[in-house]
């Protein structure tokens, strides 16, 4: 579905009523738009059509026209005639055309659908109670729909496997599998790797590796969301939580800049999965596993949860207090991150020109897999460019600082989450250097800190991102932060407070993004937090556009420059 | 099997095949006039080949009847992409035992056929795909194609024309459903023989590997290479209007000389090869119905009344002994003549365990890609194999038929249909037998809860 304006509509007739629909799409997405469900499994938006389920059966008609003339055949009202096609089509397999009629209520199509759920029913086995996917599950809500609510099978079900491991993270009941195929599309068409198949015949078909292959790749756990049933399930997640259960919010993964949108679902405060939410503009309906498994980190042991001045553990007004006169020196430097929301870059940006710091930035990178996962492995390194905190890409060190320190001009980092061992300075060019460091886990410069200010992680605190397309993205607190904690936003315009007390800085979000989007230069001009759509805005990049980005072309991405590191 | 010609037979395809002088060489083949054919066709323009065919009015001698020369218009040649010929080769619709005639013995009038019928749609690659238990039929043919290459009349250059068109036999892995064309595709890309979706996947526009491809049967690209040898005009004369040609029918079951014979279409009825040219039924049998074009059509009771209007217009009255043996008699009593395989069936029969046979192959068969026939199948299956080991119930009857209407008309490829219309057609025709079952069996199931 591309966006408006650029496909033409045309006029069909859904059940009595002229319509209008987008040219070329099929009638399951026609009649969607007009509020109307096909049922159906085997078809997705984002997959090819296999046209196997045969759920979305409906019966279709064309407006008549004489074979020799090509006239239109009209009936005694002077209106052309309809020849309905004698059997039901298939709704996901059949494009709409002008004059189509489509018929998704009337006696054949009912009696079509009963007579598919009785088929998907007979050899299904009556797992409901200790099912997964109860609750989730298409099999059951079109059976209460058009089930027959009795059984007329009296014969012996089929027996298939009930636990075949496919891969690391995904374990397979074949019994409850429909035979839909939506995985094995799935591997092949948007993984590029072919693992899945079905084996023997007929209602024996079972779905299986190849031999000496397994289900093992970064996006494997994608087939368990796309399952219509229980038959594939996340090894991990399996029969540990009911669905019913679970809140789900709106997040963005912080694993690579490509900015999958996903759903983080949690109860009671602890998160319990993560899965895509359906962006068709960035990450389809997909993510890659190594995302899933991100919010393992927010009970990390190495999870920084009490702050701290010369590591005495004190509260964080008084570690606050502590930084901000650290922060006077005039000899500071800020290191950034390509970690943080746009709106914690905009504030310390702010905090940069108040302090008149120079302002350090580590690009973080990895193999580009050309789906999911880009070799920039931070989720906003185009904020720091929006914001203005940089204005070159990048390198993946902070050697920059080791030449400050040398010449003397820098004696004090406020460091946001980096950390500076790993990024080629050492302990002895540090030596003289007091560090503020803000950051939600442990690391050597936490370690090695005057003053430490734990933080929250992006399922703590809503925001922004801009992704590798430059598109803005909102994700929203999924779950409180650690008692006592504050947001990244909250600190730093604490110190904007204590440092400029003439403005008062707001750490609210929709405020700062009143003040994000006064320039008229900046591509967030004019832009409301509060407007920002779920599935995210284009920016104009123009500007940036003779920047060496890393990323290869992937999912919904090209870029515009080829990466000198990647030509070679 | 008899070898000898019988009364009336008017062999084209199988002229030679049985003559104990005859054999599958080459050599022999061009003896007897082979591949000059092939010659002719050379000197002609293509597309002036399919005309011929399309005069000729020639049917897919596969199942369909669809005419051969009208198939070949449809071939999207705008595409640029290269052109693929197919011969369907996979024979296994029970009662069908034509196309192995063909290949075993004069296997070089097959290739002869294909290389015109390539010719004529400008197929540079083409192929043979056999049925998997044919191991001596891919034999013969892929000796019979080095022949060929030897003498030039088939690969590169054929007889100096600068028509190149290659051959290969592909075998099959054993699965009935590799016959459907669509499926057999699949399976010659490498593939599970999953039959493809139409639209979009019409072979003529997207078959082999997205290409434009032509899938014919052995029989009919046979045809082929009479319909140019005597013209297409001059072929359609044989037969009937609609009927042209000849006809290979397969005669298996209850009567005294089961067999193959060729005959003009409509040239007898259905009595007249049960009684006449098969020697009627066995001594003290009597004639209980006769499945007519393999076992994917519908049933046909003895004792039944067949009347209706003839596409002409002419009223018919018939008994099954009545029936003419072209495509369209048949399908006048309400079936069909498919492949060809008359299956005639005496009063020996137990109709349920008929259906149980029936039922059990296409279960067997059925790829499972689809929900109606996969679950079907199997379960029409369930419940004849239980009636016929004494657990018959009252409503099973009436359950088999719901199951195959629940079937019909809803699924990728014509499977769900030959695999529905068997239990159609015999319940209503015998529905007597399958509640007599159930009145006569005392031990019922016990029902399981589901
Ligand atoms: C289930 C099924 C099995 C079939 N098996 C065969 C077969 O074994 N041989 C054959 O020639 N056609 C078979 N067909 C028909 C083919 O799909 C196709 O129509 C035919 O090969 C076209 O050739 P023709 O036009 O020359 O008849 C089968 C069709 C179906 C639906
Ligand atoms: S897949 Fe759906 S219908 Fe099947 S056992 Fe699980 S919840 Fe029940
Ligand atoms: S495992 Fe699930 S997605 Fe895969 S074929 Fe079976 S039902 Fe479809
Ligand atoms: S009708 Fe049967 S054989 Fe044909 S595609 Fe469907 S399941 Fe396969
Ligand atoms: S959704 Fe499965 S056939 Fe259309």
């Amino acid at each position: 579905m591309g966006s408006n304006g650029n496909t033409s509509s045309i006029t069909i007739n859904l059940n009595g009523n002229d319509v209008d629909v987008p040219a070329g799409i099929n009638l399951v997405e026609a009649a969607a738009i007009h509020g109307t469900e096909v049922p159906h499994y085997c078809y997705h938006p984002q997959l090819s059509v296999a046209g196997n389920c045969r759920m979305c059966l409906v019966e279709m008609g064309n407006p008549m026209r004489d074979r020799g003339t090509g006239e239109p055949i009209l009936d005694e009202n002077g209106v052309q005639k309809i020849g309905w096609i004698p059997k039901p089509v298939i709704g996901c397999g059949t494009n709409v055309t002008p004059g189509m009629h489509i018929k998704t209520e009337s006696s054949m199509v009912t009696d079509s659908r009963e007579g598919i759920m009785e088929f998907l029913l007979v050899n299904h086995p009556l797992d409901c109670p200790i099912c997964d996917q109860a609750g989730e599950c298409r099999l059951q809500e079109f059976a209460t729909d058009y089930g027959r609510g009795y059984s007329r099978y009296v014969e012996r079900k089929n027996v298939k496997p009930k636990r075949t491991r496919l891969g690391p993270r995904v374990t397979l009941d074949d019994e409850r599998c429909i035979l839909c195929s939506r995985c094995i599309r799935f591997c092949q068409e948007v993984v590029d790797d072919d693992v899945l198949g079905f084996v023997d015949r007929g209602s024996f078909s079972t779905l299986t590796c190849f031999p000496g292959k397994e289900l093992s790749n970064n996006y494997s756990l994608n087939t368990v969301d796309l399952c219509p049933v229980g038959a594939l399930t996340s090894t991990d997640f399996r029969f540990k939580m009911r669905v019913w259960f679970l809140k789900e919010s709106p997040g963005i993964c912080t694993e690579s800049s490509a900015g999958s949108n996903i759903l983080v679902s949690s109860r009671e405060g602890v998160i319990h999965r993560i899965t895509p939410r359906r962006n068709d503009s960035v990450n389809d309906s997909w993510m890659a596993d190594s995302g899933r498994e991100l919010y393992k980190s927010v009970t990390n042991e190495k999870r920084l949860l009490t702050s701290s001045v010369e590591s005495q553990k004190c509260d964080l007004s008084s570690a606050i207090n502590s930084a901000v006169t650290f922060l006077q020196d005039k000899k500071l430097g800020i290191v950034g991150s390509c970690h943080s929301s746009l709106e914690e870059q905009y504030l310390l940006t702010k905090l940069a020109k108040t302090t008149k710091a120079k302002k350090f930035l580590r690009g973080h990178f990895g193999d580009d897999d050309g789906i999911l996962v880009s070799a920039d492995r931070t989720p906003n390194l185009r904020g720091t460019l929006v914001t203005g905190f940089s204005t070159k890409y990048p390198t993946d060190d902070l050697t920059e600082i080791s030449e400050a320190i040398d010449k003397k001009s820098i004696s004090t980092l406020l460091v946001v989450g980096e950390d500076l061992f790993n990024s080629g300075l050492t302990p002895d060019q540090l030596k003289g250097v007091s560090i503020i460091y803000i950051g939600t886990h442990e690391n050597a410069t936490s370690s090695r800190a005057n003053v430490v200010l734990p933080s929250l992680t992006s399922f703590e605190k809503s925001g922004s991102f801009i992704n590798r397309s430059f598109r803005l993205q909102k994700f929203k607190q999924a779950v409180p932060g650690p008692a006592g904690l504050l947001p990244d936003l909250h600190i730093i315009a604490s110190f904007l407070n204590a440092l400029d007390q003439e403005k008062e800085q707001t750490s609210d979000i929709v405020s700062i993004w009143k003040q994000l989007s006064k320039s008229s230069t900046n591509p967030l001009h004019k832009i409301k937090y509060t407007d920002i759509p779920q599935d995210g805005i284009q920016l104009d990049s123009t500007r940036w556009s003779d920047l060496d980005f890393v990323e290869k072309k992937a999912m919904h991405f090209s870029p515009r420059k080829l990466n000198k590191v990647t030509q070679n | 099997m008899i070898k000898k010609s019988t009364p009336k037979e008017r062999r084209i395809i199988l002229k030679h095949a049985d003559d104990p002088n005859y054999s599958n060489k080459i050599d022999c083949y061009l003896k007897n006039g082979g591949y000059s054919v092939l010659k002719k066709a050379f000197a002609m323009k293509p597309e002036d080949i399919g005309e011929e065919v399309l005069k000729s009015g020639v049917r897919g001698r596969g199942g369909a009847g669809f005419p051969a020369g009208m198939k070949w218009k449809f071939l999207d040649r705008k595409s640029g992409k290269p052109i693929y010929l197919i011969c369907n080769a996979d024979e296994s619709e029970p009662g069908t035992f034509k196309d192995r005639q063909i290949m075993y013995k004069d296997p070089h009038q097959l290739i002869e056929g294909m290389m015109i019928a390539a010719y004529a749609i400008q197929a540079k690659q083409s192929f043979i795909y056999i049925r998997a238990e044919f191991f001596e039929g891919a034999r013969i043919l892929e000796r019979a194609i080095e022949e060929a290459k030897e003498k030039n009349l088939c690969g590169d250059n054929i007889l100096g024309s600068s028509f190149c068109c290659d051959l290969v036999v592909h075998r099959g892995a054993g699965a009935y459903i590799c016959g459907e064309e669509t499926g057999l595709i699949e399976s010659l890309e490498g593939k599970r023989p999953n039959p493809r979706i139409k639209p979009p996947y019409f072979p003529a526009v997207l078959g082999l590997y997205q290409c434009p491809t032509i899938v014919n049967n052995v029989e009919t690209l046979c045809n082929v290479k009479h319909i140019l040898e005597m013209g297409g005009d001059e072929f359609a004369k044989l037969g009937k209007p609609n009927n042209t040609g000849t006809r290979i029918w397969c005669v298996s079951g209850h009567v005294k000389k089961p067999g193959y014979y060729e005959f003009e279409c409509g040239a007898l009825t259905l009595g007249e090869m049960i009684y006449d040219v098969c020697g009627g039924l066995l001594p003290g049998r009597s004639l209980k119905a006769v499945i007519p074009g393999g076992s994917s059509s519908k049933i046909l009771r003895a004792d039944e009344r067949f009347t209706g209007k003839l596409k002409d217009g002419t009223e018919f009255d018939w008994g099954i002994d009545d029936i003419p043996l072209d495509f369209d008699g048949p399908a006048s009593a309400g079936s069909m003549s498919g492949s060809g395989g008359i299956i005639i069936m005496d009063d020996t029969v137990d109709m349920v365990e008929a259906m149980a046979n029936i039922n059990a192959f296409y279960a067997h068969e059925s790829c499972g890609q689809c929900t109606p026939c996969r679950e079907g199948s199997l379960w029409m299956r369930k419940i004849t194999k239980r009636m016929c080991s004494g657990h018959a119930r009252e409503e099973d009857a009436d359950l088999l038929l719901s199951v195959a209407n629940q079937i019909e008309g809803r699924t990728i490829c014509a499977f769900g249909e030959a695999a529905s219309w068997p239990t159609q057609s015999f319940i209503a025709k015998f529905r007597d037998e399958f509640e007599l079952k159930a009145k006569n069996d005392h031990s019922k199931p016990t029902l399981q809860l589901i």
